[in-house]
């Protein structure tokens, strides 16, 4: 077997990106999807209110396409924040901080978000 | 390269584009828990549903309803480029159209359209029609 660890470590062509670039797509691709069901059923005839928008995540697909997509953006704005953070902060701490945050700052927001969608 | 040389390079549009994107994801990040509360307030009850409409009018606490409004326009000026941008992307890595000119074509198009559809939403917002 090849050695790849070490001074042996292969630092290129190993499609090291290629997982965060697919992922950043399929995440992307979910929530445009989601963009389009939502902005139909906002567009369909009658008058807007608290009775009609509560309906329309009321259904239980609609609910779990939902769910799904929060998770899916929390994936994407992870990806997304932490490049920013590789790019422009350079100390090895501040940047493992901020990270963290990032992180902390997703899964609070997520949760309170699934919180609300799954007691309705 | 010191900033100072930097600066005397012209950023062409498709530059801007992808500037405004990492701008307009850092914005939506920052603003997160915001858009949660109005998805919170606008379908939890009746009541919270109340609350959330106030907020375009009244303010929430000692933030004004106009400054409300203009937090939210700037979020949908930053949902919108962000989208049309990724959509952008995603079409340039399906296509393989990576020219100088479609991609300049394709920049035009981006900024024209999500400025164009944020002044319609946010004529609807303010009021306007």
């Amino acid at each position: 077997m090849t050695v790849n660890h070490g001074s042996k470590r292969v630092v290129v062509g190993a499609h090291y990106g290629l997982r965060d670039w697919l992922s950043q797509r399929v995440t992307a691709v979910l929530m445009a999807l989601f963009t389009l069901v939502l902005v139909v059923q906002v567009l369909m005839p009658g008058p807007m209110g608290y009775d009609r928008w509560a309906g329309i995540f009321a259904a239980q697909w609609m609910k779990v396409l939902t769910f799904a997509v929060f998770i899916a953006l929390a994936w994407h704005a992870w990806v997304g924040m932490r490049d920013i953070w590789m790019d422009y902060v350079k100390p090895v701490g501040t940047r493992l901080a901020l990270q963290v945050a990032t992180l902390v700052w997703l899964v609070a927001c997520t949760g309170w978000a699934v919180q609300v969608l799954w007691r309705l | 390269m010191r900033l100072l040389d930097a600066v005397k390079y012209r950023l062409p549009l498709a530059g801007i584009v992808s500037i405004l994107h990492r701008a307009s994801g850092l914005l939506m990040f920052v603003l997160l828990p915001f858009i949660v509360w109005l998805f919170d307030t606008s379908i939890s009850s009746e009541i919270s549903y109340e609350t959330f409409a106030a907020a375009f009018v009244a303010g929430i606490g000692p933030l004004p309803g106009w400054l409300v409004k203009l937090v939210v326009l700037a979020l949908i000026w930053a949902f919108l480029h962000h989208l049309i941008a990724g959509v952008r992307h995603v079409w340039m890595d399906a296509t393989h159209s990576v020219s100088k000119v479609q991609g300049h074509q394709s920049a035009v198009f981006t900024l024209v359209s999500s400025v164009l559809l944020t002044v319609a939403l946010g004529a609807k917002l303010f009021g306007l029609y």
